[in-house]
């Protein structure tokens, strides 16, 4: 027992300590990391013993061996003879593929839709909200099953295919398209179009300088664009404007020759697309009317034109309150894009299946596929942060 | 269509499962003991091998579960079973969720080695064909260069087929699909050129799925050896001894004559010292497996024997001889290891 009005001295320390704000916020701390860092530790190392009493085998060792499965679409050289990590990185590519168009399409589509939900035609805006509301109350594995069937079931066989347009063959195989046959020319075009964008962006900054300085205005809108086409057509015409086509033939059982698009990526990429786009047009349409009226009417009373209103400033006004819910799809879209193991494109998971079915390693292929939809989704997070910060409000 | 969506998420929540679940060697007897009935793992569906129709799961690998639950608790109804995707099969045996897989599982050095299993023995010797319409006008697998082929994925067909095509110097489009209804589908609806996976399985989707089977013919050739089993868990022997000697009694009691029909009366009447043991009259054989003396006669009393399977789930159903299944002294390689 302590004295009823002890001295300083006479206190325990280690209760002062105890009513210490900073040790006690510190000591949780503490007491918190360690607890997490044990749980992991005690399920790595239980789970590494599990293993080890069942003999099953573990370490990244697979990645090397041969795959021996064949993988029916695929952005680089891939054949059975290639190894496990090949193939998960075919996976991986046609991940991207997907989500990339996808999430392309839908931003379109959905800004689109997304206008005409608020537009003051009422049989625009009547279809944008029916589409709306029957493709985002659907459950998107069943829009992708029901695509997959639709083509499946819905478009002739290989031999009866489609012939709409000279040398374009629609079938449940997929749609063929000629390309233009290989020649080391269509590099160097795309060479020019890169050369062309870079051009037209060092046009924008010049005219805005120039509006700056001078307060003439340069039409680099559509000059830029000119740029961006002409280059690539200038550098065809230099290496002699190869007209070669590679078209679609049938041979056998399917058409060999031109591009095609797999009904499994086609099914997927509708689907997800048609999906998305609804929630980007809610996005859209919420960003639109968020502004307030007076910004487009004080616009109109400096003398604006409409279309200059809606670019210079409605949307980026708008766009602050679009990019975050934006964000939000663009990684929805990428994730769902694992349903595509459903109907047979061979996406990451899919890849990653076969492999831990085939190797038996099922800890390191779920490990693997969760680390590289965690990366995915935190570059496209990244950028998306990163522009919403450059477009958000500039204080000064 | 859903029991699909679920099989990824499914093997992602099973390998995880594997964290948690302390599976030790020797203690799913005593699990399943207590339980008071056998996990048991099949197909999604396929016929004359495990299929639910009307709620009843039948075929030749649900009476190997079934001849199990028989041998272990005298009932053989005593079984639950799970329809698991060939991709999800080795993982759910892994984690513990099944006791058994008996689900037209290929017996393999990487099975048996890497992926922690045991099989306790052949159920069915198959290999793998190709079926193709008969439009197609197709008669040998040497003429499918450049064909589409249908295929489950995280099977030995999958292997084998890129194999095949591989050795034949020959192009082929894997469409994979999971579940086999789905991939039968798709092959049904024309997405494939060919479907391939395991003989029987081919007239399993011919004679009960397809809408027209005289529409589909299987190619003459058989490009693999697969012979299917029941598996188990590496490393509890115990468990792996019941399963491995119930099978055998099916094909010990075949080769005995013993049938569902005149067990009774063999058990009764017969003084052959082999059948005596093996139904329990001379006791011993059940005390060694640690289950009662009347195992082997609960299983062909209640199962029937290999031959009686064999017969109700392969031969009436999908139209296959014996082949390669018959006993031994048939000329086939069903061969049953001394029961004594």
């Amino acid at each position: 027992m302590s004295p009823k009005h002890s001295k300083k001295s006479d206190v325990n320390p280690v209760v002062t300590l105890l009513y210490d704000k900073t040790f006690r916020s510190i000591m949780y701390q503490i007491l918190v990391f360690g607890g997490v860092f044990f749980l992991g530790w005690y399920l790595v190392s239980n789970t590494m013993a599990n293993l080890e009493s069942q003999n099953i085998a573990t370490g990244f060792g697979f990645l090397e061996r041969e795959a021996a499965f064949g993988i029916s679409e695929s952005t680089i050289e891939y054949s059975p003879e290639s190894n496990y990590g090949r193939a998960l990185l075919v996976g991986i590519l046609n991940t991207l593929k997907v989500a990339s168009i996808g999430i392309f399409l839908a931003t379109i589509f959905g800004t689109i839709i997304g206008i005409a939900t608020v537009s003051k035609n009422w049989l625009l805006r009547f279809m944008g909200v029916a589409y709306i509301e029957t493709f985002r109350n659907i459950p998107v594995l069943l829009q992708l099953i029901f695509w997959y069937a639709v083509i499946n079931r819905g478009l002739p066989g290989v031999r009866q295919a489609l012939n709409p347009v000279e040398g374009v063959f629609l079938s449940n195989r997929g749609l063929y398209i000629p390309v233009m046959a290989d020649n080391p020319a269509w590099f160097w075009v795309a060479g020019g179009f890169v050369l062309g964008i870079i051009g037209a962006l060092i046009l924008r900054k010049w005219s805005l300088k120039r509006l700056e300085a001078t307060g003439h205005i340069f039409p680099h809108l559509s000059v830029g664009l000119g740029i961006v086409f002409a280059v690539p057509l200038l550098v065809w015409l230099v290496f002699g404007a190869p007209m070669e086509i590679n078209a679609p033939t049938l041979q056998g059982f399917n058409f060999r020759g031109g591009a095609r698009m797999s009904p499994e990526f086609t099914a997927l990429l509708l689907g997800l697309t048609l999906y998305t786009t609804t929630y980007i047009a809610e996005v859209v349409r919420s960003g639109i009317q968020s502004v307030p009226k007076g910004q487009s009417e004080a616009a109109t009373s400096l003398g604006l034109r409409s279309s200059w209103i809606m670019r210079l400033i409605v949307l980026p006004q708008a766009l602050r309150v679009i990019i975050p819910p934006l964000t939000n799809q663009y990684l929805n879209l990428t994730k769902n894009s694992s349903l595509a193991v459903a109907i047979g494109y061979p996406d990451l998971v899919s890849v990653s299946n076969t492999t831990m079915n085939q190797t038996g390693q099922a800890v390191e292929g779920v490990a693997i596929f969760m680390t590289v939809y965690l990366t995915i989704s935190l570059s496209v997070s990244f950028f998306m942060n990163w522009y919403n910060k450059r477009m958000s409000l500039v204080e000064r | 269509m859903l029991k699909k969506l679920t099989s990824t998420s499914a093997v992602a929540a099973l390998s995880l499962s594997v964290l948690a679940a302390g599976v030790q060697a020797g203690e799913t007897v005593d699990a399943v003991m207590e339980q008071g009935y056998v996990q048991c793992g099949v197909s999604t569906g396929l016929a004359g091998f495990s299929n639910a129709t009307g709620g009843d799961w039948a075929g030749i690998d649900v009476d190997v579960c079934r001849a199990v639950a028989a041998a272990m608790f005298g009932d053989s109804e005593a079984v639950r079973y799970t329809g698991l995707t060939a991709n999800q099969r080795f993982t759910a045996l892994q984690s513990g969720e099944v006791d058994v897989l008996s689900r037209n599982t290929t017996w393999t050095l990487t099975r048996d080695t890497s992926l922690g299993l045991n099989f306790a023995g052949v159920t069915y010797y198959d290999g793998q064909g190709f079926m193709v319409r008969k439009d197609l006008g197709v008669t040998s697998a040497t003429q499918l260069d450049g064909a589409a082929v249908c295929v489950e994925p995280g099977t030995t067909t999958e292997l084998n087929l890129a194999d095949y095509f591989r050795a034949q110097g020959m192009d082929f489009e894997p469409v994979v699909i999971e579940n086999t209804s789905e991939v039968t589908a798709a092959f049904f609806a024309g997405r494939c050129d060919v479907y391939t996976t395991d003989a029987s399985g081919l007239a399993s989707a011919r004679n009960v799925s397809a809408e027209n089977p005289s529409d589909y013919v299987i190619l003459p050739e058989i490009i693999s050896k697969e012979p299917l089993g029941p598996a188990v868990r590496h490393g509890d022997d115990e468990w792996l001894d019941i399963v491995r000697w119930s099978l055998t009694a099916l094909i010990e009691a075949e080769e005995f004559g013993i049938t569902s029909e005149n067990v009774d009366e063999m058990r009764d009447n017969s003084s052959n010292p082999g059948i005596q043991r093996l139904l329990g009259v001379t006791p011993g054989l059940g005390e060694a497996l640690g289950l009662d003396e009347d195992w082997a006669y609960n299983i062909i009393s209640q199962v029937g024997n290999y031959g009686e399977i064999y017969q109700t789930n392969v031969t009436d159903l999908l139209g296959l001889e014996r082949g390669l299944n018959a006993l031994w002294t048939d000329g086939g390689l069903m061969y049953a290891n001394p029961v004594r």
